[in-house]
């Protein structure tokens, strides 16, 4: 059974009484140690898809199963699946809480999910990405964009989830500081197994991190894409 | 992976006093009137140079003196020591209104603000009812109904002035509940009254502070017009309402007696102006 398996998959948003169809039969399954990617044009779907996929977009029909657990739409996901399932969000200035240190944004959740020893795991998740523990105590106006990002991604890793959701996770920052986020990405992948969604509108990114891709057009799948397919250029080709 | 130079210099997070009157003078000035009447209120029995109570009738309505500093009333009292005493009930009210105010204000602003729905519907409309009573003729029904004194007059403003923060908080909440770090804390399994408190508050207080410390003003003053109608704390003790209230039978003779509460009044609701509005500025996320 795959990690992800969607099938038929619709999303509407009511925008005054007018049904907008954002999701039109998605069909995809995404195997476990894969990095898949999602490209396409922005309003095309895929970070809705990815919300679907996160548990935060609950309105969705259809039917999907997560980690071999079949999800019911408008329910909340809890337990195991939630930690499972987590995400990195597209802007860093945005994803972390304002008023919070970046050691409560990260002990936060181990206290809340009953794991031992949170004070260890913070100062070893702020370790895998690079941090020494004295950026604990900073908030997060006190860092820049990829320094930001990386504490995101520390606090995704938290839980040790199967499947990590990626919505444009570098294109809110510099260059140089993407290859730098990618980079560290695909040694977090290596190092705990997990398996990624990745959404971007840049073919590159995708065409460098996926080992499949599938591009987006209006609420539908247009195209998928195997490793030897996206090598030889042709997310990028139209 | 080595452990990376933090590249940005960590700017001094505390808000010194210095900082803070350079950044913002009329917000100072404010605050030290403000912490100046806080002291007064509390070392009254040892700065009044008189009983505030005590009569003497010989000295009866008297120009302001180097014995009577702001003169005296109609029964001989010492109008500084009771106008020192009179910051007393203004202050407990005060008290008493904000503290049984904005805690319900805000928590009915945040859940209904983020759950929505029926529950945001019916929390708001309960909101409207209260918002719809005209605060000081309710607060004058209540004061007749359960006899004048001051915590029966903060109970009547409390009812009427929590809807504000209400509305205000739910507004906020609306804005926030869609933003990535709520979305982000839900995908931590961070849910209900730690999601609520924990996460949404701080980012909804600095906005009720800000507009408690505008309403602070109006408080004042509404405590001063349930004096004046002889409906807040019971005589002789000294209010500033009632005081201006028996200033005004002799104000064209003895015009002080009724100016200078008057002027208390409009100093202190000054000082809580200015420091809401210094505070609105520095409470800003933005300014941080």
């Amino acid at each position: 059974m795959s990690l992800v398996d969607i099938s038929d998959l619709n999303v509407t948003f009511r925008d005054q009484d007018v049904g907008r169809h954002i999701l039109r039969g998605i069909t995809v399954a995404i195997e476990e140690g894969e990095t898949f990617g999602l490209l396409g044009p922005s309003g095309c779907g895929k970070s809705t898809l990815l919300r679907v996929i996160a548990g935060l977009n609950r309105d969705w029909h259809g039917s999907m199963s997560l980690l071999g657990e079949a999800v019911a739409p408008r329910r909340r996901f809890t337990g195991k699946l939630r930690r499972q399932v987590q995400m990195v969000f597209q802007d860093p200035y945005a994803s972390l809480h304002p008023r919070h240190r970046i050691g409560r944004a990260l002990r936060e959740p181990l206290v809340v999910n009953g794991l031992d020893n949170p004070d260890k795991r913070v100062t070893e998740a702020l370790a895998e990405v690079g941090f020494g523990p004295d950026v604990a105590s900073r908030y997060p106006h006190q860092l820049s964009g990829g320094q930001r990002q990386r504490i995101a991604i520390a606090r995704a890793l938290l839980l040790r989830p199967k499947l990590l959701l990626l919505d444009e996770p570098t294109s809110a920052l510099d260059m140089s500081v993407q290859a730098e986020i990618l980079n560290l990405l695909v040694t977090l992948k290596a190092r705990f197994g997990m398996s990624f969604v990745l959404v971007s509108h840049d073919p590159d990114v995708i065409g460098h991190m996926c080992d499949r891709a599938a591009r987006m057009a209006e609420g539908r799948i247009a195209a998928t894409f195997d490793r030897p397919a996206l090598a030889a250029g042709a997310a990028a080709a139209r | 992976m080595t452990n990376l130079p933090l590249s940005v210099p960590v700017a001094p997070n505390r808000l010194s006093l210095s900082k803070f009157a350079r950044r913002s003078p009329s917000a100072a000035i404010g605050a030290a009137l403000v912490v100046l009447i806080l002291l007064v209120a509390l070392f009254a029995p040892w700065i009044a140079p008189y009983d505030p109570i005590a009569q003497d009738i010989a000295n009866r309505l008297m120009p302001p003196s180097a014995a009577h500093w702001f003169g005296t009333d109609s029964f001989g009292r010492d109008l500084l020591s009771r106008l020192i005493y009179g910051t007393r009930p203004t202050l407990m009210l005060l008290a008493i209104v904000i503290l049984l105010t904005t805690p319900v204000g805000i928590a009915i602003g945040i859940v209904a603000g983020f759950y929505g729905g029926m529950v945001e519907r019916i929390l708001m409309r309960i909101t409207d009812i209260a918002m719809a009573f005209p605060k000081l003729v309710l607060a004058l029904a209540f004061v007749a109904v359960l006899g004048a004194g001051l915590v029966n007059g903060a109970l009547a403003l409390a009812l009427t002035a929590w809807p504000a923060y209400a509305r205000q908080t739910r507004s906020e909440t609306v804005s926030l509940r869609k933003s990535d770090y709520l979305a982000a804390a839900e995908m931590m399994g961070i849910t209900g009254p730690r999601l609520l408190f924990g996460h949404v508050l701080p980012l909804v207080l600095p906005g009720a502070i800000v507009r408690m410390a505008l309403d602070l003003g109006g408080i004042i003053l509404i405590a001063a017009g349930l004096g004046f109608l002889g409906l807040g704390v019971r005589p002789p003790t000294p209010e500033w309402g009632a005081m201006v209230a028996d200033g005004t039978q002799v104000i064209f003779d003895q015009w002080w007696v009724a100016a200078t509460p008057g002027a208390a009044i409009l100093l202190t609701s000054f000082a809580f102006n200015l420091l809401s509005d210094g505070l609105r500025d520095l409470m800003d996320p933005r300014n941080g």
